[in-house]
């Protein structure tokens, strides 16, 4: 019988490179070495080539002016802000969109995802056309549909349709009120704070009743009732203290009021649609995934329709298309990029566009453009991981 | 393995040898000779600046600037390879290298000469950026304009002027920026806008695209200076030279009365030695920059001077029907003027 000990190499004996282990560390070294060189090399060439040309270099532009407009500004902007600022301004407008994208998409693609399995045969039809047919038009063409085609066809803002008086749509986008918090409205939100807290402990509490004597409570009427009833009551008790600004067509434009640009508008319309049409599928894929016998199972016990599907299917679902959901959401917002194409001010648009051509720093801001982008798919994916190891079967 | 292992400590070797090449800067006649056709950079349409006509042959006072280059250093107008840009695009075209000058309708503006690594090489067209507005609106000035939606091309000095515009006359606007001019004239068209904003030479192109052409106002301000020019890379002051003489050529030819019809007679026969030198009767112009001494010869004899190209491209006898304006010679009360050859 051979001892395991001779087939290892021996150590101590014979020049280095013999040892296999080594050698490996050798040659990982040298790669690492070769690559941060390369890397190196590239940089260096980079400044060398640029000095040579009488290009600036460095981020001291992001001090300078911008001297520009920008039409969406989530927080104060002027002309007189920086350069700095356009990057905040076109990063808050990217995210915005994001947003927006990400809870439409994901309510209207649950929505025509389980239509596609309904029993009506007319409604899983509409829906087996709706995802067909969006998800196989390029998105920029749907982007450049609905601010062309469907936006820019509605009247001027002098011939705004109107909605209660209130509300206005124009070629210029939607007009809306603009509420203004008067004294006292501070309890409000306070209010909602303390209502949202005292749902989750009624939440707990209900599940622990359940647990211990098995009799249910409709948490879900309950905790609905406290999160609108209670701030709505504080509302109303310290003398509704919200004055709306009605706008206004005074001149060129409304007055007063919030305007959404019709940019926003075409584009959050056109992320959502596409992206509802794949999330329709990767909802219909997970629900298809759970084993018809835990439905079976249901039944027998006589559960409930909606409990099956919402303590039975959905969950065990949940594993099959959260992954994916994650994919979906980060090619959102990395399409709302497309936003150059019609105008809407988002990172691209603004910062690797007019700021880009105004200071010439194309390097530099291009790099930063990327980094962002990077960081906000890396954040997502992050969160949706964590979201992923939580309703991950749990072996017992 | 033991091949692969050397190779892997060669190549850090080669990478430290390539690094100590440092980059020379390329002598742009050098190539464009070798090579016999350069790289112009010119805009996306823009009627009477540069557009391509109905058999895609390039047209306006822009591109005229680039065939006068081919004509003087290649001795044929048609060797040279437009390149469309964006507004957006045009400074990193040429700053790498992809396009050899850069005819743009492109603003001379401090930032852009001293930290771009670029070098206007003169004016080809005097321009002030100006408000269009659909004449049923009854607006007679720009200081009538607040609270205005305003279509602007986006990367531009234009929309650098709108900001300061309305900010030191204390009034509001809201601005929808658009990719290309194009863009944002649809956007006036449809509504979307109540002013269009540009150079004035501009709006009168973009003006005959909308669809009521007759509807539409140019307001009488000019709010800013828009000097526009031909550009080229820093460091190589030979290419520089001969792009900023090409021009120079065009508008000495206009002022000592040399036309396409009469160049060769001209000389033939100089009527003065002003006209020898410049035609290369007398004197090492040409060969002073690298070229051929017949340069400005076939510059107007191929493309013709300063005038015939403005009145053929922007001027009365072309749809545009601008006046001469600011941009007439010196001589007849405008400001264009260029140094002698000699």
């Amino acid at each position: 019988m051979l001892r395991p000990s001779t087939t290892l190499p021996r150590r101590g004996r014979g020049p280095l490179w013999r040892n296999p282990a080594i050698r490996a560390l050798i040659v990982q070294a040298v790669l690492f070495l070769a690559l941060a060189f390369f890397v190196g090399y590239l940089v260096h060439n980079t400044l060398v080539n640029l000095e040579a040309r009488g290009i600036h270099t460095g981020f001291g532009f992001l001090e300078g002016r911008a001297g520009f407009a920008i039409p969406q500004t989530l927080i104060e902007y002027t002309s007189d802000s920086t350069y700095g600022k356009t990057f905040v301004i076109g990063l808050l407008n990217t995210l915005l969109v994001s947003a927006l994208g990400i809870v439409a998409a994901t309510i209207i693609g649950f929505l025509v995802g389980i239509a596609r399995l309904s029993p009506n045969w007319l409604l899983a039809r509409l829906a087996t056309i709706y995802v067909e047919a969006f998800r196989n038009i390029p998105l920029l063409v749907q982007i450049l549909f609905w601010y062309y085609a469907v936006l820019r066809a509605l009247p001027s803002p002098r011939q705004s349709l109107s909605l209660f008086d209130a509300f206005f749509f124009n070629v210029r986008g939607m007009v809306m009120p603009d509420p203004q918090p008067l004294e006292g409205f501070s309890a409000t939100p306070w209010a909602l704070l303390i209502a949202i807290a005292a749902a989750i402990l009624f939440g707990l509490f209900a599940k622990r009743r359940q647990a211990n004597t098995g009799q249910a409570l409709p948490v879900y009427w309950i905790g609905t009732a406290i999160i609108i009833g209670l701030p709505l009551i504080v509302f109303l008790a310290t003398g509704l203290p919200l004055e709306w600004v009605i706008p206004e067509m005074t001149g060129f434009n409304f007055r007063g009021g919030i305007n959404i640009l019709p940019e926003l508008l075409a584009l959050w319309l056109a992320l959502s649609i596409y992206t509802a049409a794949f999330i329709a599928e990767i909802v219909r894929s997970g629900i298809l995934s759970v084993s018809h016998g835990q439905t079976e199972a249901a039944r027998s016990l006589s559960l409930p329709e909606a409990i099956t599907l919402r303590k039975i299917v959905i969950p065990q679902a949940m594993r099959v298309i959260v992954p994916q959901m994650t994919s979906q959401y980060l090619n959102l917002i990395k399409n709302s990029s497309l936003a150059t194409a019609i105008g809407y001010p988002d990172l691209v648009a603004v910062f690797a566009g007019t700021t880009l051509n105004q200071t010439g720093q194309a390097i530099e801001i291009i790099a930063m453009t990327m980094a962002v982008y990077l960081v906000i798919s890396l954040t997502v994916s992050f969160l949706m991981n964590l979201y992923n190891a939580r309703t991950l079967l749990k072996e017992r | 393995m033991r091949h692969n292992n050397k190779s892997l400590i060669v190549l850090p070797a080669a990478l430290l040898a390539a690094a100590a090449v440092t980059p020379a800067q390329a002598a742009t006649l050098d190539d464009v000779k070798s090579s016999g056709e350069f790289t112009c950079g010119v805009s996306t349409g823009l009627t009477g600046f540069s557009s391509p006509d109905e058999n895609g042959k390039w047209t306006g006072i822009d591109v005229e600037v680039c065939r006068a280059v081919a004509a003087a250093v290649l001795g044929d107008p048609e060797k040279v390879v437009f390149s469309p840009l964006t507004a957006k695009e045009r400074f990193t075209a040429l700053q790498s290298g992809e396009v050899d000058v850069l005819s743009r309708n492109t603003t001379w503006t401090a930032t852009r000469d001293n930290s771009l690594g670029l070098n206007f090489t003169g004016v080809n067209f005097y321009d002030g950026q100006g408000f269009l507005v659909r004449k049923d609106l009854g607006v007679k000035s720009a200081t009538e304009l607040d609270g205005a939606s305003v279509c602007v091309q986006s990367g531009t000095t234009t929309e650098l002027n709108l900001a300061d515009y309305f900010k030191s006359h204390d009034m509001q606007f809201q601005q929808v920026a658009f990719d290309t001019s194009d863009q944002s004239a649809q956007g006036f068209d449809s509504g979307r806008c109540d002013v269009l904003t540009s150079d004035s030479s501009q709006l009168a192109a973009l003006r005959l695209q909308l669809a009521d052409p007759e509807g539409v106002v140019i307001l009488p301000e000019r709010i800013s200076k828009e000097p526009l020019g031909p550009v080229v890379r820093q460091g190589d002051d030979q290419w520089f030279n001969i792009v900023k003489w090409s021009l120079f050529a065009m508008l000495d030819a206009e002022e000592l009365g040399v036309t396409s019809e009469n160049v060769d007679e001209m000389r033939d026969n100089p009527p003065n030695p002003d006209v020898a030198r410049l035609l290369g009767k007398d004197g090492n112009f040409g060969e002073q920059m690298g070229i051929s001494n017949d340069w400005a010869y076939n510059i107007v004899k191929m493309v013709g001077n300063y005038g015939e190209v403005f009145e053929r491209t922007v001027g009365m006898d072309s749809p545009m029907e601008l006046e001469r304006g600011i941009n007439a010679l010196w001589t007849e009360g405008g400001i264009q003027y260029a140094p002698p050859v000699r």
